[in-house]
């Protein structure tokens, strides 16, 4: 690493330049950027996105959820109020945010040929499917690349020439909702992730990733990175006291608080249940998250951070629970209602991509279980989960993971031709582990 | 593991008896199903040591390789398999009726309907255990690519006439049943454990003889003790009294009886090809007919029970009613027998080896879409199955205890009536979610509007009311009516269609080129034991 003591404002800037020279340069027909958590991949989206639209090069963007091409298109509109965007969604109500009526540049329909000759269309890649064109656009933008099917990417890869392919190796990779073994090892095996079968079939194309992430604080983002990025560590772009969490009213001494106070000063906190089996929807633990969430609340926490020179108060709609399951995220949302905290967000890992909080509360993936599968060892899961904060993450979990880690070595069959993913989710689960127990908390003393 | 399966599977440890997770069947039976109850040979992969297989379950016809090793016996074998499967087959590929189906017109592009064949039933395939299924794929693939002296005079070992047609047709069979709730090719252990759950673990479920154990234990024994047996009893000469379904075998009966036997038969052959004197002959070829019943009867002793047990499952599933959709379903499965019948008859090539890129992304579009498809069907058709979607929040029902008539805003007005439900489930309900449910088999849509003080739900009906002003007459609610709304979709779009193969873009190879005939698979060492 030459880069180490390069201001990171110059290391990602450098990285940026590379990135756009190749896409609107560059003799290869796509581009693939993998971007650590919070490094700036929708401002680079939207950057590339008017470059290629200045150029005059027709583009289409391909995003994964509405919400992240309502998300775009609210960004592109605000960096340029000249440039008319189309819109394309589907036929269902409410198929798009509201919001998007209100910018005159916007044009919103569901139908391709009523947005034809605008220099910038966004979809979905399940509406992007459907569409039948005469000329492939000249350009396009895969946002969310390694959350996309490599199915999904057939259905749309036709639609353009050249395509610039962005997203977040280390966040949970799709799944299928049936088995997939059949085609296993296959370079375009279906199930895949989009970028797995484009450069299995495209070797050659230029690869870069952007090294700094703008969200993750210095507390957090060498764990994330050793633990989940291991041959492509990134940085943080603030140092060390750039960032701090401070609460008006002082510890009471009970668990939640002292958990709250070891995260405001760390960075992260572990609050320790007793070990226990437990069912999915444990309601010790939701009980424990959603009172942590409550005294993160009642103790008027204020964040100081880089983007401004007053504390920011540390509101309901700067704090998240994750959870892995739906049923514990109702859970958690039902025992916050009655404890009386509306608009805190609490949603799965695979809701939480690519959003970002001050301060995020975790219930681990594998406290109380008995057992270790798959789904909830997955590494992408615990990284999303840990990597949504600015300032904390505080997880909640029973004791004894670590050794129903070791109980459970991973048992999943090796598929002959596949890329053996790694880290595997048993070491990123330890790595974060062992990190997290210098910041334990025992629920009770 | 759902929490209604769990408590079964409690119950049932309680009990002594497997106990119900569903009250109708949700799978086809035929009426004439044909069961194949396969034996292999340990140490090689897909060599076929004997099978029982028919549709009369007091005649099955046995099958055996008296020498599993010897490729011109397991052809043998194969072509008798053949001579058994592929009539049984051909008598449903005639009979059709007109049907409709929808098209894309390769000129406009447009979806139209057109009139197409469509086979009145499909035959019905049925092995005991899902490694059968597993075997039933490997035969298909060891045949499919064989060429008969027909086909290439060359050939250095020419298959039996019909041997490759079975290969493609078992092929068939395999790959339908990786569809989600297709029954062409059925796993007895698989449609047993969907209906029952045992007191023991799924893998422990894949066990024929335990799973029948627990589901009907013997009079005066629990399911336990009666799996246990099944499981691991053995007599005096350390054999299983219950052989395992197959097709893998006991290691004790290879190692004691089979291996043995088999050695006897190669010792009888080599001598009787060695006589010289016709006298002579005749007293070997009977030793070597001897020693091939003794085979033939350790197979039949290995395959019987399997093939009784599966009938005694059968007859359990037939006990209960057939779920609304299961003949929906089936009715795809008939379109996938009648569209291989047609490949079959216009003379297309094998299955390839590998699917290409948008082979393989439409096969799982399809499953994804039948998973989904199978898992709303059977929580409808089912109200121990839908109680399960409700306890996971994904359904609720209640009764309905107001209506309020309001009407959407715009130029035209429709009914938008609010309904209020009290129910005792917990749905995981956001702001604005969508809610089915079932209107004389159509789906019914409403919007979630808010929870009242009482915890009871107002949800706001969208559709199926008819054009008018007023809601057409039984299409809303009304106070007092026991409801049964879920969030999930009760019927599933199609995807989008993907490109040609010829059209595979750039980001997965491009097109795959002409399709060239596969060759057929070379001969191995292995081969020529």
């Amino acid at each position: 690493m030459t880069t180490v003591d390069v201001d990171p404002g110059a290391a990602a800037a450098r990285a940026t330049g590379a990135i756009l020279h190749d896409t609107l340069h560059g003799g290869e027909r796509g581009v693939v950027v993998d971007s650590p958590p919070g490094a700036g991949k929708s401002t680079l989206v939207v950057r590339a996105a008017l470059e290629l639209a200045d150029a005059g090069r027709p583009l289409m963007v391909v995003a994964q959820t509405n919400a992240q091409v309502d998300d775009l298109v609210l960004r592109l509109a605000e960096k340029n109020p000249e440039l008319p965007v189309g819109r394309l969604h589907s036929s269902d109500a409410d198929a798009y945010d509201k919001a998007l009526d209100a910018l005159p540049q916007v044009r919103t329909s569901a139908k391709a040929a009523d947005l034809k000759g605008l220099p910038v269309v966004l979809s979905t890649a399940a509406k992007w499917a459907h569409v039948k064109v005469d000329e492939p656009w000249r350009h396009a933008i895969v946002d969310e690349a390694y959350q996309m099917r490599s199915d999904s990417l057939l259905a749309v890869a036709g639609l353009f020439e050249r395509a610039l392919f962005v997203g977040d190796p280390g966040q949970l990779d799709p799944f299928a909702i049936v088995g997939s073994e059949q085609w296993a090892g296959l370079s375009y095996d279906p199930s895949a992730s989009a970028v797995t079968t484009l450069l299995a079939h495209n070797p050659g194309l230029p690869q870069h990733r952007l090294p700094v992430s703008w969200r993750l604080p210095a507390s957090a983002a060498p764990l994330v990175s050793d633990a989940f990025y291991p041959y492509t560590p990134f940085r943080s772009g603030t140092d060390h006291g750039d960032r701090r969490l401070t609460f008006a009213v002082p510890s009471d001494g009970s668990g939640p608080d002292r958990v709250i106070d070891e995260a405001a000063e760390s960075g992260w906190g572990l609050l320790e249940l007793p070990a226990r089996h437990t069912p999915r929807t444990d309601p010790e633990a939701v009980r424990a998250v959603a009172t942590v969430v409550r005294r993160l609340l009642d103790r008027g926490g204020a964040a100081v951070s880089e983007r401004g020179p007053h504390p920011a108060p540390l509101t309901a709609d700067r704090i998240a629970v994750g959870t892995a399951h739906r049923d514990q995220a109702a859970a958690v949302r039902a025992a916050l209602a009655e404890l009386g905290v509306p608009d805190v967000t609490v949603d799965t890992a695979n809701r939480l991509q690519g959003r970002e909080y001050d301060v995020t509360v975790v219930l681990h993936p594998l406290s109380g279980r008995p057992d270790a599968t798959a789904f909830h060892l997955e590494t992408g899961r615990l990284c999303v989960l840990a990597s949504r904060h600015r300032h904390a993450c505080i997880m909640v979990c029973r004791a004894g993971v670590t050794d129903l880690l070791d109980d459970y070595p991973s048992t999943e069959p090796v598929q002959l031709g596949t890329l053996v993913k790694f880290p595997d989710g048993w070491e990123a689960n330890h790595a974060v582990l062992s990190h997290l127990a210098e910041h334990k908390v025992s629920w009770r003393v | 593991m759902s929490l209604i399966t769990t408590l079964a599977r409690l119950e049932a440890v309680g009990s002594g008896r497997a106990q119900p997770v569903a009250t109708v069947r949700h799978r086809h039976l035929s009426d004439h199903p044909l069961v194949f109850v396969p034996l292999t040979t340990a140490g090689e992969t897909g060599a076929p040591l004997g099978a029982l297989v028919g549709t009369d379950r007091d005649a099955p016809r046995l099958l055996v390789v008296p020498q599993p090793r010897d490729r011109d016996l397991r052809f043998t074998f194969l072509a008798d398999l053949a001579d058994v499967v592929l009539p049984h087959i051909e008598a449903y590929a005639d009979s059709v009726e007109a049907a409709e189906r929808t098209e894309t017109d390769p000129e406009t592009g447009k979806r139209v309907k057109v009139e197409a064949e469509l086979c009145a039933d499909a035959p019905q395939l049925i092995v005991p255990s899902r490694t059968g299924l597993d075997f039933v794929r490997l035969l298909g693939r060891s045949m499919r690519f064989r060429r008969t002296a027909e086909q290439d005079p060359d050939a250095p070992y020419p298959a039996p006439p019909r041997v490759p047609l079975l290969g493609r047709w078992l092929t068939h069979y395999g790959e339908r049943a990786r569809v989600p709730g297709s029954s062409l090719l059925l796993a007895l252990t698989d449609v047993l454990s969907r209906h029952w759950a045992t007191g023991q673990s799924g893998l422990e479920d894949q066990h024929l003889g335990a799973l029948l154990a627990w589901i009907d234990p013997p009079e005066g024994t629990t399911g336990a003790e009666a799996a246990r047996r099944a499981e691991l009893a053995r007599d005096a000469d350390g054999q299983l009294l219950c052989p395992p379904a197959g097709p893998a075998t006991d290691p004790a009966f290879d190692n004691k009886l089979l291996a043995p036997a088999i050695e006897r038969y190669d010792r009888a052959r080599t001598a009787l090809a060695a006589a010289e004197d016709p006298v002579e002959a005749d007293d070997l070829l009977a030793a070597l007919t001897r020693a091939e019943r003794e085979v033939r009867d350790l197979v039949e002793s290995r395959t019987r029970p399997t093939w009784d047990a599966v009938w005694r499952g059968l007859d359990l599933l037939r006990a209960l009613p057939a779920g609304a959709h299961v003949e929906g379903r089936w009715t795809r499965d008939r379109w996938s027998f009648t569209a291989h019948r047609d490949r079959v008859l216009a003379g297309e090539p094998p299955q390839p080896r590998r699917d290409d890129a948008v082979t393989a992304a439409n096969k799982l579009a399809t499953r994804e879409r039948e998973q989904a498809r199978l898992e709303a069907q059977e929580a409808l058709d089912d109200p121990l199955v839908m109680a399960e979607r409700r306890l996971a929040g994904e359904a609720f029902a209640g009764e309905v205890t107001d209506v309020v008539m309001a009407y959407s805003e715009g130029r035209r007005p429709s009914p938008r009536p609010l309904v209020t439900v009290r129910t005792e489930d917990r749905p995981h309900l956001a702001e604005r979610a969508k809610a089915y449910r079932s209107l004389g088999g159509r789906p019914q849509s409403a919007e979630f509007v808010g929870q009242e003080d009482d915890g009871a739900l107002v949800l706001r009906i969208l559709d199926k009311m008819g054009r008018g002003k007023e809601p057409e007459p039984g299409s809303v609610p009304e106070k007092g009516d026991r409801v049964c709304f879920t969030l999930f979709e009760h019927e599933q779009r199609g995807g989008a269609k993907l490109p040609d193969p010829e059209e595979t873009p750039w980001t997965h190879g491009g097109p795959p080129g002409e399709p060239a005939p596969e060759a057929p698979d070379p001969v191995t060492e292995e081969d020529v034991l």
